[in-house]
């Protein structure tokens, strides 16, 4: 037994890697466990949220109410969700506000647990294609409550462009170049394919973010002659902000909370959805399968799925309810607020939406011939440069 | 019974001292011991903290991640370092990385050279003392503020193009391209520069410099052969600052840079926070370890390590 130094310095580390990488044994859909009825909270809640999804304005009443005392710890990507999920053996959070390209990870790495929507009241007044959605039910098994929704629009300034534009082609139109800015995020190939898939039905996309080789290589090369138009990617909700306080952009792709920020600070800028319609997300919360405070968390559920909160949640962030019964709270607080996040024509406004969700190798026909986000992810960084 | 106490006490602590005494005198006997025991802290820091850190970052350079779960499969494969080597895009970013590191350490040199000269030979020691203050105050603020503050001196209405169209002049759009990350990284990175080759250039007598005057030689060939050739540890010293701080820069990239800017960092960081594949990125992340490795043999033997 003789070992040099650097040999157990390379047993050390192996073991430290192996520990710090450590993952859970199981990687399958976690198996109903629901509780008969929501007993007496356990006075503690800790959640992963987005950051302006648990502000103290409805946490604090909640708490009060409930005495489960809300830790929140905000994410600020999908991916950055996922991995607390998962950290510590996934015991450490109760809930998260998972984004549909999260949503189905969590779920198949057996992260997330059922969720009993007869202890939800509010459940039955969401909008219909909220209630069991793809990125959060499998075969009829809600593993996530749907929260807020919204679409990716189309942003621009109305000072420099008069006609507001009726496709996504403006953001490849060679008369904007260096004033065009959309997201730095690979799910942005979905944008191009929505896009291409309108433009040239013959490649056969149906679903922008089932993708085969074939089809991604005509959205990457889309992508491609767009990359010398732009000004920048941004990566920041408040980069595209500055970019058009500044004048340096003119036309981006963007969030509705964007416009909102922009038209409070006086910038002329307004924005929509064109023709082809948009990507969107759509948010839900998910019970970690190893909860410590299972009955704080279905309180919490169904206190988030209240017509009140949905509706100061919707006003803070610039999103839609899944409650379709917020929309008086709404126009309480904020008057045509209703209309202007499409709560009152939600069943149709819908439909436009294409949500986000994770690209994976198996389509959704059972075919394995799809591209994965692994793989979208380096063709993002041969777009951009 | 007070004085018993005391006298146990006196005792007691007779006999700490005199073991404290055979301690020291022990280890006066062996240096090494004492030396070992010095260092040892450190040094099982180093192994433990930072190599250990270092070989898992190789250790998992070699394996994988499933696409979907994002979970690491642990068998050993050189896809990584095989899609690095083989892809034009990967290649692009590194050259870009190592370029502008190069770039910004040459302009950092010409820059430097000179101010640091005036500062030694020049300059008063009252003007010394403010010309310093004002290379490193700068650096009391917060990086991020001041790669900001370039953001919008370059923006489209930003600071510079208000003072150019005064002027009569057009206004440059130089605000998101490579151009501006040059400019801001040669900015931020200066003071790393200035400050050894001051301590290069205050270390030659000037018993030199008049020495080559009297045997002929004009200012220009003093400054070749004279002031460049013993300032150059400095200047090699200064060069591994400015050229490992922009290798390793992710965030004024983010910040400053256009369409075609990322940098190595960028692409670990995406990898790791986006697409939450680490052994990926850790493979990448060893290029600019060979890299600043290869760089610092070469400034260990022209004496850089002397002057730091």
């Amino acid at each position: 037994m003789k070992h040099s130094l650097s040999k157990q310095i390379a047993i050390g580390a192996t073991l430290a890697t192996a520990l710090a990488f450590s993952v859970s044994a199981l990687a399958a859909p976690v198996a109903p466990n629901y509780p008969k009825t929501i007993g007496d909270g356990e006075g503690k809640l800790n959640i992963v949220a987005w950051e302006g999804y648990a502000e103290d304005s409805w946490i604090k009443p909640f708490e009060k109410e409930t005495g489960c005392m809300v830790n929140r710890k905000y994410a600020g990507s999908s991916d950055e969700m996922v991995a607390l999920m998962r950290q510590g053996g996934g015991a450490e959070y109760d809930l998260v506000s998972a984004s549909g390209d999260a949503s189905l990870r969590l779920i198949l790495g057996g992260n997330v647990q059922p969720i009993d929507v007869k202890l939800i009241p509010d459940f039955e007044n969401f909008v219909p294609d909220l209630k069991a959605p793809p990125h959060n039910t499998l075969d009829g098994v809600h593993y996530g409550l749907s929260y807020e929704w919204g679409p990716n629009v189309l942003m621009y300034n109305t000072d420099k462009i008069k006609e507001a534009p009726t496709s996504w082609a403006a953001l490849y139109d060679a008369k904007y170049k260096g004033q065009i800015t959309v997201p730095d995020n690979p799910i942005q190939i979905a944008d191009a394919a929505l896009y291409l898939s309108k433009k040239d039905p013959s490649l056969g996309i149906t679903d922008p973010y089932e993708l085969n080789a074939k089809q991604l290589d005509a959205v990457v090369a889309l992508l491609k002659t767009q990359a010398p138009l732009i000004k920048k990617y941004w990566a920041l909700a408040s980069d595209e902000i500055e970019l058009f306080k500044n004048g340096d952009a003119i036309i981006g792709a963007s969030w509705p909370y964007q416009t909102n920020t922009l038209k409070a600070d006086g910038a002329k800028v307004a924005d929509t959805i064109p023709a082809e319609g948009a990507t969107g997300w759509a948010d839900s919360w998910m019970l970690s399968a190893k909860s410590q405070h299972v009955n704080c968390a279905y309180k919490f559920m169904a206190y988030v799925s209240t017509p009140a909160v949905q509706a100061e949640q919707a006003i803070y962030f610039g999103e839609t309810p899944a409650n379709l019964k917020a929309c008086e709270a709404m126009d309480k607080a904020d008057p045509g607020s209703c209309a202007k996040y499409h709560l009152d024509d939600a069943a149709t406004y819908i439909k436009q939406i294409k949500f986000w969700k994770t690209p994976q190798e198996t389509c959704s026909t059972g075919k394995t011939d799809c591209t994965s986000y692994t793989t979208w992810q380096q063709k993002w960084q041969e777009i951009k440069g | 019974m007070i004085a018993t106490f005391q006298n146990a006490y006196g005792m007691a602590a007779e006999r700490i001292a005199l073991q404290l005494r055979r301690l020291s005198a022990g280890l006066w006997r062996r240096p090494a011991l004492g030396a070992g025991l010095l260092l040892a802290p450190p040094l099982s820091w180093f192994i433990l903290i930072y190599l250990a850190a270092l070989a898992a970052l190789f250790i998992s350079a070699f394996w994988t991640i499933d696409s979907f779960t994002g979970e690491i499969n642990r068998s050993w494969t050189l896809v990584n370092f095989k899609t690095i080597l083989t892809s034009d895009i990967y290649l692009r970013i590194a050259g870009r990385t190592i370029l502008m590191a190069a770039a910004v350490t040459l302009t950092d040199v010409a820059l430097a050279f000179p101010f640091a000269y005036f500062m030694v030979r020049l300059a008063g020691p009252r003007s010394r003392i403010v010309l310093f203050t004002l290379v490193l105050v700068p650096l009391w603020s917060s990086y991020l503020a001041r790669v900001y503050a370039w953001r919008l001196i370059f923006a489209h209405n930003g600071a510079l193009n208000w003072v150019l169209r005064h002027l009569g002049f057009d206004g440059v759009e130089i605000g998101y391209t490579n151009w501006a990350m040059w400019i801001v990284f040669s900015y931020i990175w200066l003071p790393f520069m200035i400050m050894p080759i001051y301590a290069a250039i205050e270390r030659i007598p000037y018993s030199l410099f008049e020495a080559s005057q009297d045997l002929g030689a004009k200012a220009w060939r003093t400054f070749f052969k004279v002031i460049l050739p013993l300032s150059m540890p400095g200047i090699v010293a200064g060069s591994i600052f400015t050229f490992s701080l922009t290798l390793g820069d992710y965030i004024t990239p983010v910040l400053v840079g256009g369409p075609g800017s990322d940098f190595i960092g960028n692409v670990v960081y995406a990898n790791v926070g986006i697409a939450n594949n680490i052994p990926f990125a850790a493979a990448y992340a060893s290029i600019p370890l060979v890299v600043m490795g290869l760089y610092l043999v070469f400034a260990r033997r022209t004496g850089a390590f002397d002057v730091m």
